[in-house]
């Protein structure tokens, strides 16, 4: 399958951007599961400094408001093209070391909630209990669009029993970590089959099983990641592998739009 | 000597004068206590004078206090120092080797030299410079390494300082003052000079900078700013080396690089002294809340565009639960065993450690693995039953927390006290530089003294004082 995608974001400010950063995220890598197409990254009201890959092996921008900017807006836009790999991901590459996706991270820190979620998870082998662990999830968090908070971590979402795809993500992740298996955190793009026009990225979680590798899990949906998933920044929870990390001085009022676009080509 | 058993480096352990402190005793001998009184004081006017003064936390009320100088240099030979910096050297290639490996493939960890969780459990260990290779293969840009002495021979590594050393300045001002003040005993003794370390501090930084530099390249001083504890050091080192002191306020991202502000506008900095810690020096990447620090610096860095000295992340190699391995760690990278020892170490995370410690209280030293400056520490010999009970249930409570070390006869060095020469105890940091040209150690470095009779703890936010120390020429 065959994805063309544009993702659009627009910041305008009621006061002038004196001077501001944005980290960004959001370029896919070709894998053996998704060859990458003519992609691009564009910026207006600013400009890009530089580019490198951070140590979960993504590609990060690192881009700059212009001075005294009121607007910014950055375009990517590209083609992917997918094949179904039931979910494999494939051994682990990259620079990191395995066990740091053992790691707790902030949004992944397990309580009561997530250690009992570990403990029904249950099945005959580590993909069972995984897929499980993903059914649990999508179980005991209702997806609900609006009604968590972006700085929510696993334990929180279950808390609530509500949330959207990230919390679903780091759920997953936090009880994956407590059953031993190295688990990291997604973002991307997904092909929705009734529409083109989306407002948000997606997200899903990752385990990695001795034998197989990196297994994708999206508790959101209950599968495993098919040829409709573009896989584009990983990290031990949403503050790795968030789209935009940014700081800015002056740029106050500021309003928000996203525009994404899945189509099959 | 009055103390049995303890070795003293101008008397040794029976009172006979040592070779190195000969031509020194015969001047010492010929002056007039009342004259000498008069230079000590005159010592600490000029120190007053040049201010170098040092904040003591929790203090208010002496926000700067003078650390003492003491006028009796600490006097090496040159055959003693030649085997300490040979083993200085040694234990810094090592730690840079560490680093490396560390941060990329993890040798040490995959051949069971080191366990896995004493990196990953690690608050140390930075995990954003997994995969980057710091220009010139350098990280610890500048280490002190702080050794002491319990014998002729016998000189331990007590502590790695391979982030951010301080102290050098000390050193400079030490050998400044004594050479203003006593000129006639340097044309006695042929003494090492140590008045180079600014040129070649800045030398060895220039050799560090990043391919993107073009010309001769930038470099710039980072101070967290005046009410740090070092600043006078940071604005001192800044000023021999004739290079920017800025903070963090005067440097932003500009073309990919990080940039000063200046009269002409914005330059591009190709190596950044930074004497801020990781926490503080990226808001983007790090503690968002940090004022001190650059936006940004660490993308530019890991993109290639600037060296930081030392690199983000060297803390790994200084923690103290990483110190018992050094010699592993030096013979692991080295291929031979190490020159210079270890104090012996009791990790209170393994627990037939633990139960010794715990047996063993009132006889050993404690310390937090991740303190420093000799808070949070215990001296069992010292301590009150009341402090020995409270520390046994902290111990208890976290024994990761904590090494258990010996309490060493540390060598002594006398100190010109009301009475004449009196014995006190010292310990030595040498400073050390790295760059892609070699390893270099200054003859010399800063000789810590605790003042008070019989104390062990030289710090100077413990009430310790300085000396000059000198190396002897061949």
């Amino acid at each position: 399958m065959r994805l063309k995608i544009r993702h659009r974001t627009r910041y305008v400010f009621d006061h002038p951007v004196s001077y501001g950063l944005q980290q960004i995220r959001k370029t896919p890598k070709s894998t053996h599961q998704q060859v990458v197409y003519d992609w691009t990254t564009r910026v207006a009201g600013g400009r890009k400094e530089l580019s490198f890959e951070d140590h979960h092996n993504n590609i990060v921008e690192l881009l700059s408001f212009e001075r005294d900017a009121t607007e910014l807006v950055v375009t990517s836009a590209g083609e992917v093209e997918l094949s179904n790999t039931n979910g494999v991901v494939g051994r682990h590459i990259g620079p990191a070391p395995l066990w740091l996706y053992r790691q707790v991270s902030a949004r992944t820190r397990p309580g009561p909630a997530v250690r009992a979620l570990t403990r029904a998870a249950e099945g005959p082998s580590d993909i069972e209990r995984l897929h499980a662990l993903m059914k649990l999830v999508s179980g005991a968090v209702a997806y609900e669009v609006g009604t968590s908070h972006s700085d929510w971590g696993a334990e929180e979402a279950l808390t609530q029993a509500r949330g959207v795809c990230q919390d679903h993500a780091h759920v997953f992740i936090a009880c994956a970590r407590e059953m031993g298996f190295p688990s990291r955190y997604v973002s991307g793009y997904l092909m929705l089959d009734d529409r083109v026009e989306q407002d948000a990225m997606h997200a899903w979680a990752e385990a990695h099983v001795d034998g197989l590798g990196w297994i994708g899990f999206d508790p959101s949906n209950g599968i495993s990641p098919d040829e409709r998933y573009v896989r584009v920044a990983t990290g031990l929870d949403y503050a790795d592998a968030a789209p935009v990390i940014g700081m800015r001085v002056g740029g106050t009022g500021e309003a928000l739009d996203v525009e994404i676009e899945v189509a099959q080509q | 000597m009055e103390h049995e058993g303890i070795f003293d480096e101008m008397w040794g352990r029976d009172g006979v004068l040592r070779e190195p402190y000969a031509r020194f005793n015969a001047w010492f001998e010929g002056e007039d206590p009342k004259r000498l009184r008069a230079k000590q004081r005159e010592a600490e006017e000029l120190f007053r004078l040049t201010g170098i003064t040092f904040n003591v936390y929790g203090r208010a009320e002496a926000e700067e206090r003078l650390i003492p100088f003491d006028i009796i240099p600490r006097i090496i030979s040159a055959q003693e120092w030649q085997k300490l910096s040979r083993g200085i050297d040694q234990r810094v290639r090592a730690i840079n080797a560490f680093l490396h490996d560390i941060y990329h493939r993890q040798e040490i960890i995959k051949a069971g030299r080191i366990p896995e969780r004493l990196i990953s459990g690690n608050e140390a260990f930075l995990p954003q410079m997994i995969g980057v290779s710091p220009p010139g293969g350098v990280y610890t840009h500048i280490v002190g390494i702080d050794l002491v002495r319990t014998g002729p021979e016998e000189f331990l590594v007590l502590e790695d300082n391979a982030r951010t050393p301080s102290g050098v300045s000390y050193m400079l001002e030490n050998r400044e003052t004594m050479l203003q003040m006593f000129p006639e005993l340097f044309s006695h003794n042929h003494v090492q000079p140590v008045q180079n370390y600014p040129r070649d501090l800045l030398r060895s930084l220039m050799a560090c900078a990043p391919q993107t530099a073009s010309g001769k390249p930038t470099v710039a001083v980072l101070t967290p700013g005046i009410y740090n504890s070092a600043y006078f050091e940071h604005a001192f080192l800044a000023d021999q080396m004739g290079v920017e002191l800025v903070e963090g306020t005067d440097l932003r991202v500009v073309d990919g690089r990080v940039a000063m502000r200046t009269t002409r506008g914005y330059k591009p900095i190709d190596v950044l002294y930074r004497r801020v810690d990781d926490d503080f020096l990226d808001p983007l990447n790090f503690n968002p809340d940090s004022r001190l620090g650059v936006p940004g610096i660490m993308d530019v860095y890991r993109a290639g565009g600037i060296t930081i000295a030392n690199a983000p992340g060297t803390g790994i190699a200084d923690d103290k639960a990483i110190y018992s391995y050094m010699p592993d760690i030096v013979e692991f990278y080295t291929g031979e065993p190490p020159i210079l020892k270890n104090v012996p170490t009791w990790r209170c995370s393994e627990p037939e450690a633990l139960a010794y410690v715990l047996d063993h209280l009132d006889e050993l030293v404690v310390k937090e693995v991740h303190g420093s400056g000799g808070y949070g520490m215990l001296i069992g010999p010292t301590a009150t039953k009341r402090d020995l009970a409270a520390f046994r249930k902290k111990l208890k409570a976290r024994p990761g927390n904590y090494i258990a070390q010996p309490t060493l006869s540390l060598s002594t060095v006398p100190i010109f006290s009301r009475t004449g020469l009196a014995p006190r105890h010292v310990d030595l940091r040498p400073f050390v530089l790295v760059s892609p040209d070699g390893i270099s150690t200054t003859p010399g470095g800063l000789t810590r003294v605790a003042l008070k009779k019989g104390s062990l703890v030289v710090n100077s936010s413990q009430g310790g004082g300085t000396k000059d120390t000198w190396v002897l020429e061949e």
